[in-house]
């Protein structure tokens, strides 16, 4: 089922009746989302794009079942919404609002080990473009149309640059199954590694593209996992080989402050662990096709050989 | 957001950190007052400016009278400060501190900061301070403990002990540094700063523990509920450029070549200067416009771009998710016109409301290059920039 998201799970939106949240709830309907409330304090009993608005998140989920969240919720009141749905028992947040004080994050990372295993919610962002299974469903806000559903990942950092990905890819015929946008921040909900164990284990999945960006040390975690734990090909990419180091780079994430955290040297640990590389970003969908044919040359040559 | 090393000490001393008593001079007349004022026959004098490395630049100085006090001052007013942090332009220096000397037995490390493979707050401290970090981590990186704290718990006094016994301190040197680890993990959580230094913190010849430096750098994205932190904000520290960007919700950096970009997301602003430098070409900076850009904010982003005189090609570069092709196109076309723009744009443009936002740009009659693709558009701006040179 592609991974996080299909057109079955139930989804609501924190924030609907703000002006975005309400633009993108739509746009999700539109595009086959099961989108099936919102929750905005004081605005319960009301109804929009004919859902039913709820009070709480609690609220939304005795009633209509809900296991996905889509967060659009202003940056003082983010975190707060994140505990509210990680409690009300939501298993996928995505989390889209950029601007979250980092300790707000930290204490939501906390927080959210509270829970076992089997009820801790996982969550998607901050500051991120979303979650988007092509064909099926989408949590988020990126364009839907640039996607072609098919059997490769996307997992990134960048919203516009998993797009340039999706597009590229597009353009060579290449389709998606799931792409997540894991967001800028220095402290994310979901690390690339969380997203790659996800893709590892779907069965719709046989690759995986991953964006990464410089700046902190979850491009070297991955790699640690790729190359212990993953059976499937994963290409990447790292923006930012002309960044000088100690500026900020938009994302307040994308810092060079520690040693192994340049594009040059992640590059170097992401290919040191058996990632193909991709060697300019004009360059993702013909390198992600490069590594589908010899992936399908080897599983016909040991058919051949079989 | 940085602030002063002054600032700095004023809040941690009022979190229990000891520092030394000082008073900070606008004039080198002022200097020489808080000199006499403070008594004592050696005083420091240093610049004001957010920068490490001030000593080796020459911003600070061990003066031995109130006359040596006021000429050094002299010195440092009116002048830029440049040092390794800095760029060559340095820093100007409108403000200086004055401190009464301290008779130095052993100088500590001690810093704060966000640790992002744990995320949480982590204190570093070293038995040797004085030098950068960065230096030590690479010189001496045995005398480094580290240990993060515990968001739901706070720091455990154990935590302090241990880490101040680790660095071999002895007797009542103890108790003084647990109340400033202390001092500083309750600033930087109750003020939402992304890092606290304190190097070098010092043991005295008398036996006591003093911040004989401070830095503190602040979480921009908590500004909104820290206002008394806000105020301490000092634009003559910060590229004009940069803090007007922001002031218009762009994020700027400034950069040595001169191909002008402008782009929506950071990702996608790295990858694009990524594929200049491929194509043979050199980009004039970092800029990310943002999700839903209004064509006034794009307008905006080409006045940015522009105000760097070595800019010869600008690369505009959208793929529009939040955004929207048809603003970013009208946008284009309004900054075209408004700034009398003779320099070659190259314009590619993805995403929502793509064609809307072609037809636009066609429409208006204006000398611009389109490309379809980021390879195309790099190319395309590379070329321009050599039509430009020759």
């Amino acid at each position: 089922m592609a991974i996080l998201i299909d057109e079955t799970t139930p989804v609501i939106v924190q924030g609907m009746s703000g002006r975005i949240g309400q633009f993108h709830a739509e746009d999700m309907i539109k595009h086959g989302t099961n989108v099936v409330g919102g929750v905005t304090p004081n605005k319960g009993g009301e109804t929009l794009l004919d859902r039913p608005l709820f009070n709480t998140v609690r609220e939304a989920v005795d009633d209509t079942g809900a296991e996905a969240s889509l967060l659009f919720v202003p940056p003082p009141f983010a975190a707060d919404a994140m505990l509210e749905a990680a409690d009300a028992g939501i298993r996928t947040a995505v989390c889209v609002t950029d601007g979250i004080p980092a300790q707000d994050m930290m204490r939501v990372k906390r927080f959210l080990r509270r829970y076992p295993r089997e009820r801790k919610m996982r969550l998607i962002g901050p500051n991120c473009a979303g979650v988007i299974s092509p064909g099926k469903a989408f949590l988020g806000i990126m364009p839907p149309h640039i996607y072609e559903a098919g059997r490769v990942g996307i997992v990134g950092r960048s919203g516009t640059l998993g797009y340039e990905a999706a597009s590229q890819m597009q353009a060579l015929g290449i389709g998606v199954s799931t792409s997540v946008g894991i967001g800028g921040d220095p402290i994310n909900g979901s690390s690339f590694r969380d997203i790659l164990e996800l893709f590892e284990a779907d069965t719709e999945t046989d690759a995986v593209m991953m964006i990464g960006e410089i700046g902190g040390p979850q491009e070297a975690e991955a790699a640690e996992y790729v190359r212990d734990h993953m059976t499937k090909p994963v290409i990447a990419y790292v923006a930012g080989l002309s960044a000088p180091k100690g500026r900020k780079m938009g994302h307040a994430g994308a810092i060079i402050s520690a040693f192994g955290e340049s594009a040059q040297e992640k590059v170097e640990i992401l290919s040191a662990a058996g990632i193909t590389v991709a060697p300019n970003p004009s360059a993702m969908g013909e390198t992600v096709a490069r590594v589908l044919t010899e992936q399908q040359d080897a599983s016909a040559q040991r058919a051949a050989n079989g | 957001m940085d602030i002063h090393e002054y600032q700095a000490k004023e809040i941690l001393a009022r979190f229990g950190v000891p520092v030394p008593r000082g008073g900070l001079a606008y004039s080198p007349e002022q200097a020489g007052y808080h000199a006499r004022e403070l008594g004592g026959d050696a005083w420091v004098v240093k610049a004001q400016v957010h920068s490490g490395g001030r000593g080796e630049a020459g911003g600070v100085k061990l003066c031995r009278s109130e006359e040596e006090v006021r000429e050094f001052a002299a010195t440092l007013f009116g002048h830029k400060l440049v040092t390794k942090q800095t760029d060559a332009n340095g820093k100007d220096i409108f403000r200086v501190w004055v401190e009464a000397a301290s008779d130095i037995e052993q100088e500590l490390y001690l810093g704060l900061v966000l640790d992002r493979k744990s995320e949480r707050i982590m204190i570093v401290a070293s038995g040797h301070g004085g030098m950068e970090i960065e230096d030590l981590a690479h010189e001496d990186p045995d005398s480094l403990r580290r240990m993060v704290v515990d968001p739901a718990v706070g720091l455990a006094e154990y935590q302090s002990r241990e880490l101040a016994f680790s660095l071999g301190l002895r007797g009542g040197e103890i108790a003084q540094m647990v109340n400033t680890v202390r001092a500083c993990y309750r600033a930087y959580r109750d003020l939402d700063a992304m890092m606290v230094e304190i190097n070098p913190l010092v043991i005295t010849k008398s036996g006591d523990l003093v911040a004989l430096d401070a830095k503190m750098s602040f979480d921009t994205n908590a500004l909104f509920r820290r206002p008394q932190i806000l105020e301490l904000r000092d634009r003559s520290q910060e590229d004009p450029r940069e803090s007007n960007a922001e002031d218009h919700g762009l994020a700027y950096v400034g950069l040595d070549g001169d191909i002008g970009c402008i782009i929506n997301g950071a990702g996608l602003a790295m990858a694009t200067m990524d594929m200049i430098k491929l194509a043979g070409g050199e980009p004039a900076n970092f800029l990310d416009i943002g999700g839903g850009a209004s064509p006034e904010r794009v307008a905006q982003a080409f006045r940015t771009v522009l105000t760097d005189a070595n800019v010869q090609v600008i690369l505009v570069n959208i793929f529009a998710g939040i955004n929207r092709c048809d603003w970013v196109a009208e946008g284009v076309v309004q900054a075209y016109k408004s700034e009398g723009l003779t320099l070659p744009v190259v314009v590619r443009l993805a995403g929502t409301n793509v064609a809307e936002g072609r037809k636009i740009l066609e429409q208006s009659g204006l000398p611009l290059i389109t490309a379809d693709t980021l390879a195309e558009a790099a190319e395309k701006a590379v070329e321009a920039r050599a039509r430009q040179a020759a």
